[in-house]
């Protein structure tokens, strides 16, 4: 369907197939970009979409078909050649040194230049682009949308003639998302072919100047983004209709989770103190906290979770009990559930399997007896929460690293659910998770509310709490503006609480400038 | 052209079992290499080595009972390591356990009889063990101190605490000032299992607590948390496994089972307490313990093999007039290509052009 105005491919792929054990990863896929072109890939968690982006990029050698670049064809042999090709990519799961800094990691990916003027460099280019980074800063400290942002400018210092972008929003304000447009488009302009892969519909339709759909590892359609709807680039991707939350009034009760002027020094240089945070979720409400990642959101759920113990007991209270001082096990006890925003290595042990990984959290009767394991109970338990949330695995025993980001997570929102807490944590619940399976989470999170749970969401994404929240307030530089009902507030508000106004007048005059 | 190792998308079971057997047969390989340089003929030299050994009842009998520390250590070492709890110290534990329960056997050696002195004196092993192995782990969990480092460096202080008594308090006065304590009295001595053999009740001992590790560590939640400790330090604090009780545990474990294994040794073979309680089985127990793979079976089979090599060295020297160092040649030379065929397990070696 390639207009055949348009000038010789940048990327042409022909009969692309890739096959792995049980599944047929890429069937065939055909697909061209232009320079200049802000090419959409769409499809959801298990399309085909990251393993084509890994051929390309040189990770994955395709079983058949032929890739030309420029017109000659290459055999893209890895990552280091594709770079030297021209091509870039921002992963979705980052590869990143945790040990080393910012700089470190770039330079790495370089090759060469020395760490002070490197250093520099990254300053510009953050600065250009809006990608507050500081290059000192060590990886491990960072959170999942900062390390994104490491990702982005290493590829970016690069100078890709083609740059691959795997979801690269999710993490992102509504302005900063604005902004990174603004450099995509720039990039684009100057002749930089970009893949842009993902599931919002709308930022697709905003940005893309062409779509190729992919549906079970098949070429499902090819257009024009912005003469479709939205609901039309759905049902193209899932072959049916998006399903919608739904979302009834809120009755909320009395405060099952209590923060009370909390106080938590940063452990690190460069983290987060948390200073007088105090707010509180109802029973049969869902909280959310908006928020750039980096704010202290990281050191705020490691306090309410018990991974970190506090000195003063009752500046967090579990149903009028203070668990402050009380570890993650014990704070489970009581009836707290928590999503965490990683998924491998800490929601999940990568090695060990579904049934393995439910034993995590899943303490009761039906699984333990005085101790010892019931291996049919956790089997039981594991199967129902596959089944129940549609997890795409091979069973219980399908170790959890084999699954896709989405599909676990749906298997971590599952079984912590399946906990029947009485309060539940969801750090960043729908990051990198396909429209289907995000509309499944959100979902669930709402019938839990109705069922009179207090649920707490920590996102950076703010059509996600808009959808699901009934109370907002927002985190910024370790300290949590006042709260509001949901229906009291905008976008824009909020979007400027994040980038640091102050709540007393959130107009623009008074922003804090973060640059 | 150069070597790069590029990492296997998933490391297959057959190879993940078959890399202990092709360790050992390269290990094999090197002791013929090493046979011919000592002018020995390899051929008469393994029939010495591996065949002589246990061509009879006495020779197997010989093997389990040398099999019976290493079985016993390695299966309490495999519980911290699976955590990630690097006791290296067992050589020390075992010695302590040895002073404990020896001690016990001379001081009330006439006073009880053997049905309750035997267990008192295997409790007082493992107690002497775990309090040997309390330190590093006090020190890891208290000031954050090296596990490796404290535990290696105490086996020394256990043995020369254990020279210092059978050269002081506890030398036998009728010993023609040897430094050896008293012989132990038949109440305190270990049933034979065989006839006609030293094959004593240690070995039925070491083969109850392998299968009970198995137990613990497959069945029970506190073996599994153990599992999640080591595969995912994040997964843990996230579950809410303390660390702390991850440390004590695989420390205390391996501790009690060095222990008991050095009074099995004490109230078994030897039958008194003499300035070395083991001829390194604390040390050769850290690689029994992963040429098993950390796995019960695995380490039960991994024993016989290094007892075998201990046997084969005592026979090399008396037979083939070898010097009693081919026994840990040939340890350092199985774990060096356990260790190499564990890489080539996990990673996949390819030429690539060195042009950049």
């Amino acid at each position: 369907m390639a207009d055949s105005s348009s000038p010789a491919p940048r990327l042409s792929l022909r009969g692309i197939t890739k096959r792995y054990p049980g599944v047929l990863a890429n069937d065939g896929i055909d697909l061209d970009v232009a320079p200049g072109e802000i090419h959409a890939v769409l499809g959801e968690n298990g399309a085909g979409k990251s393993t084509l982006m890994k051929i390309i990029y040189g990770i994955v050698r395709p079983d058949a078909g032929v890739i030309r670049w420029e017109g000659e064809v290459v055999h893209v042999a890895n990552a280091a050649h594709a770079r030297k090709l021209g091509i870039g990519m921002v992963f979705q799961h980052f590869s990143l040194f945790e040990t080393l800094s910012v700089a470190d990691n770039i330079r790495l990916a370089l090759d060469r230049g020395n760490t002070r003027r490197l250093a520099k460099r990254i300053r510009e280019m953050s600065a250009r682009y809006g990608l507050a980074l500081e290059p000192r800063r060590r990886v491990h400290t960072m959170s999942v949308g900062e390390r994104q942002r490491v990702e982005i400018v290493r590829c970016l210092l690069s100078q890709p003639q083609l740059l691959i972008m795997d979801e690269p929003t999710s993490v992102l304000t509504p302005q900063a998302v604005s902004h990174l447009f603004g450099t995509l488009r720039r990039l684009a302009s100057e002749g930089v072919s970009i893949l842009y892969i993902s599931h919002k519909l709308d930022e697709i339709r905003a940005l893309c100047t062409h779509a190729t759909v992919l549906r079970a590892g098949r070429v499902s359609g090819e257009c024009d983004p912005r003469g479709e709807s939205t609901a039309s680039l759905a049902r193209m991707m899932i072959g049916g209709d998006l399903p919608h939350p739904v979302h009834r009034a809120a009755h909320p009760g009395t405060p099952a989770l209590r923060v009370e002027s909390l106080d938590v020094r940063a452990d690190d240089p460069f983290g987060t103190t948390l200073r007088a945070i105090s707010f509180d979720v109802r029973e049969g409400e869902i909280f959310g906290i908006a928020g750039v990642s980096g704010n202290g959101q990281r050191e705020l759920l490691a306090a309410l979770s018990g991974e970190r113990t506090l000195a003063r007991d009752d500046a967090v209270r579990l149903g009028g009990t203070p668990v402050g001082a009380a570890d993650a096990k014990r704070r489970r006890a009581l009836g707290l559930a928590f999503i965490p925003e990683d998924r491998l290595g800490r929601g999940a042990v990568p090695e060990m399997t579904l049934a393995d990984n439910a034993l995590l959290t899943t303490r009761n009767a039906a699984t333990l007896a005085r101790g010892w394991i019931r291996a049919r109970g956790v089997r039981a338990f594991t199967e129902q929460t596959i089944h129940a949330y549609d997890v795409k695995a091979s069973g219980p025993l399908a170790p959890a690293r084999s699954l896709s980001g989405g599909n676990l997570q749906k298997f971590i929102v599952g079984r912590e659910i399946g906990q029947h807490p009485k309060v539940l944590i969801a750090a960043q619940p729908t990051w990198g998770v396909d429209v289907g399976a995000t509309a499944q989470i959100r979902q669930a999170l709402i019938d839990l509310r109705d069922r009179r749970v207090a649920v707490l969401v920590v996102s950076e994404e703010l059509d996600e709490l808009f959808e699901i929240c009934d109370r907002l307030a927002v985190l910024f530089h370790g300290r949590l503006s006042p709260a509001k009902p949901i229906r009291e507030t905008s976008a824009e508000e909020v979007g400027l609480l994040m980038a640091g106004a102050t709540p007393a007048h959130a107009a623009p005059r008074v922003l804090v400038d973060q640059q | 052209m150069r070597v790069v190792l590029e990492a296997r998308p998933r490391p297959s079971h057959v190879a993940i079992w078959t890399a202990p057997l092709v360790a050992t047969l390269a290990t094999l390989c090197v002791g013929f290499v090493v046979f011919e340089a000592f002018g020995k003929n390899p051929l008469a030299a393994f029939d010495a080595f591996f065949v002589a050994p246990i061509a009879n009842l006495y020779g197997i009998a010989e093997l389990l009972l040398k099999a019976s520390p290493l079985m016993l250590i390695a299966t309490g070492l495999a519980i911290g390591y699976r955590a990630n709890v690097w006791n290296i110290g067992a050589e020390g534990q075992l010695t302590l356990g040895a002073i404990t329960g020896g001690t016990l056997a001379l001081v009330f050696g006439d006073a009880w009889p053997a049905a309750a002195l035997l267990p008192a004196m295997f409790i007082a092993g493992a107690v002497g063990g775990m309090l040997w192995a309390a330190i590093p782990a006090f020190l890891r969990t208290r000031f954050n101190a090296n596990e490796i480092l404290t535990s290696l460096m105490l086996v020394y202080v256990a043995t020369l605490f254990l020279s210092w008594l059978v050269h002081g308090p506890l030398r036998d006065p009728q010993g023609y000032n040897f430094p050896q304590s008293k012989l132990f009295g038949d109440n305190a001595m270990l049933p034979i299992l065989l006839p006609q053999t030293r094959l004593n009740a240690s070995f039925a001992l070491a083969l109850a607590i392998v299968g009970v590790a198995w137990l613990f560590v497959r069945r029970h939640i506190v073996g599994f948390e153990m599992r999640v400790a080591g595969l995912s330090a994040g997964a843990a604090t996230y579950a809410g496994i303390s660390w702390r009780r991850t440390i004590w545990l695989g420390m205390l474990a391996g501790g009690a089972c060095a222990g008991l294994a050095g009074v099995g040794e004490a109230a078994g073979p030897i039958g008194q307490l003499l300035p070395s309680m083991s001829p390194g089985y604390g040390f050769a127990a850290i690689i029994v313990a992963f040429v098993g793979r950390l796995h019960p079976l695995g380490i039960a089979l991994a024993s016989l093999l290094m007892s075998l090599l201990y046997l084969g060295g005592e026979s090399a020297q008396v037979n083939l007039a070898l010097p009693s160092a081919v026994t840990g040649l040939f340890q350092g030379t199985l774990l060096f290509f356990l260790l190499a065929a564990d890489v080539l397990v996990n990673y996949r070696p390819r030429m690539v052009a060195s042009a950049s």
